[in-house]
């Protein structure tokens, strides 16, 4: 099992946190795992993006070039991003903030309203968890059970029914094919 | 110890020093380092150390020189520029025989560059980088669990042979997470024996002086010869270096830190395809592992020096090997992404060329 991955969104969609989740909850299902972040000079409502790795391999590079998954939540992700995909990868978009449809035939492409899901569970802060639920069952690298683990390690502060509410858009996001 | 962590390079450099002994931290900020200073200011003060976010770099590299003549574990760190102006320290910590521990997590240069990460300050740190004939114990890890493990062999070297020791990493290894787990009990930097040359409380024993000048005739070239005896101790027995899949290897592949990772994606690529292709990683680069390629020099028909600077190392290898083989470059620079696929490309290049009969080996 190998999964290279790219998250790409707008400063506050919670790229950062979702890539630092993904990878922590790697690491508790017994993976070997890596996190890097875009750190240019960038601001909040900029772009950023990061790299995650989950392998049962030891991870070689961080910086994941030729992604497994790329995962978009706004609009500019699609075009920096869907050409980096190898053939054959996953591209998953979070439909309700990219109406752009993907250029390449070579991939599989999977729509996941996210942030009107998040609103429907009644907190725009959780779109991002969707996508990873989504990402979670179409790739059957991590479940959605180990995510959920890693949930309270990540977000120490967090209240528990904040919690419960991330757990939800998780499994939302895994409910679409 | 144990207990698998996930956390960020920079701060598991920050958490290695102080589990190793640190209990004086001096820096100034810079991007992409900042996590170190951050992590230090409350992480010190919680272990009962001191943490000065200074007025400038030679500020707190002069703070070191203090701290470190009372014989406390003392680190700072910087990126790029921040540590050039801090070589002036340096070389006065070289002279008076200190074993300060800084650490330069690299970004692009030259001048001030970007804040991508880079491998452009090999020369910097291997050949003096400050004024006067002595030399650095350097350290490259390779992943988040050696930026934490190191600082401790860091101090160790440092303190055994009285030379200033530094971890040269860069910024992909600063800002980017993995699991880690320390290797080592944390120690109690009271429960060290103080070492005999430090300042302190002098009632009872004969002054101690630490400097890093002397004037009277042929004094100081006694003193440097002196310390050049370490140093050569020092090669003979610190130098160390990583290896896989050379015992059948045609080509190796060298390369430290981040590029080497780089290049183990590059080593599975050519091993799927049926390539002999290996790796030697050295980890210290000063001392530079001479004897270990000189060995795989006698082995492999070539080797392929991968850099993320425009070829630094590479004069070290081509020393190590002295011409029995050919050594190749790949190179990129100032904070260019290096991946996997473009070093694979360069050795599916490199072995077509010798299959053609081109001279790959000038042996």
């Amino acid at each position: 099992m190998h999964q290279g991955v790219r998250i790409s969104g707008f400063g506050g969609q919670g790229i950062i946190s979702s890539g630092i989740l993904l990878a922590y909850s790697g690491m508790l299902d017994g993976k070997h795992v890596s996190f890097f972040p875009s750190y240019g000079a960038e601001m909040r409502g900029g772009t950023a993006n990061c790299s995650v790795v989950i392998s049962s391999e030891d991870v070689t590079s961080p910086i994941v070039s030729e992604p497994d998954t790329v995962i978009v939540m706004n609009e500019p992700s699609l075009a920096k991003f869907e050409p980096l995909l190898k053939p054959g990868g996953l591209l998953i978009i979070n439909s309700s903030l990219v109406n752009t449809k993907p250029k390449r035939t070579d991939i599989r492409t999977v729509c996941v309203p996210c942030n009107k899901i998040a609103e429907e569970l009644g907190s725009a802060k959780i779109a991002n968890m969707a996508a990873l639920g989504a990402f979670a069952a179409q790739t059957q690298a991590l479940s959605i059970e180990a995510i959920a683990k890693a949930l309270p390690k990540v977000f120490k502060r967090a209240k528990p029914e904040i919690l419960e509410l991330n757990v939800k858009a998780l499994k939302r996001g895994a409910e679409i094919n | 110890m144990g207990e698998k962590l996930l956390m960020k390079g920079n701060e598991a450099l920050a958490e290695g020093a102080v589990r190793a002994g640190c209990r004086f931290f001096a820096g100034y900020p810079i991007t992409p380092q900042n996590e170190v200073p951050e992590y230090m200011s409350w992480r010190l003060s919680e272990a009962g150390g001191t943490f000065i976010q200074a007025e400038s770099e030679v500020a707190a590299i002069n703070m070191l020189y203090g701290a470190a003549a009372t014989g406390t574990r003392t680190m700072t760190s910087s990126s790029s520029p921040g540590i050039s102006l801090k070589q002036e320290g340096v070389s006065y910590c070289a002279g008076a025989d200190l074993p300060i521990f800084f650490a330069n997590v690299v970004r692009g240069g030259p001048g001030l560059g970007n804040i991508s990460g880079s491998q452009g300050d090999y020369f910097q740190s291997t050949r003096g980088g400050g004024h006067g004939d002595y030399r650095v114990f350097v350290m490259a890890p390779n992943s988040v669990e050696e930026m934490g493990n190191f600082p401790l062999k860091c101090y160790e070297t440092a303190e055994k042979y009285r030379v200033p020791a530094m971890i040269l990493a860069d910024g992909i290894l600063g800002q980017m997470m993995e699991p880690i787990e320390f290797k080592f009990e944390a120690i109690d930097p009271k429960q060290l024996k103080a070492p005999d040359w430090a300042l302190g409380v002098n009632e009872g024993r004969p002054k101690r002086i630490v400097r890093s000048y002397d004037l009277r005739e042929g004094a100081l070239e006694h003193l440097t010869l002196s310390r050049a005896k370490r140093y050569k101790e020092i090669e003979d027995k610190e130098a160390l270096c990583e290896e896989k899949m050379t015992e059948d290897a045609d080509l190796i592949l060298v390369a430290y830190g981040t590029a080497s990772r780089v290049c183990q994606a590059a080593l599975k690529m050519a091993r799927e395809s049926g390539l002999k292709v290996g790796l030697a990683r050295p980890i210290t680069l000063w001392p530079f592992p001479k004897k270990k390629l000189s060995e795989l020099s006698a082995r492999a028909k070539s080797l392929l020096v991968v850099e993320m600077s425009l070829g630094q190392m590479i004069e070290d290898v081509k020393l190590a090997v002295e011409c029995r083989l050919s050594v190749h470059l790949h190179a990129r620079c100032s904070g260019a992404v290096l991946t996997g696929e473009e070093v694979f490309q360069a050795v599916q290049g490199l072995l077509k060329k010798s299959k053609k009969g081109e001279a790959l080996c000038s042996r």
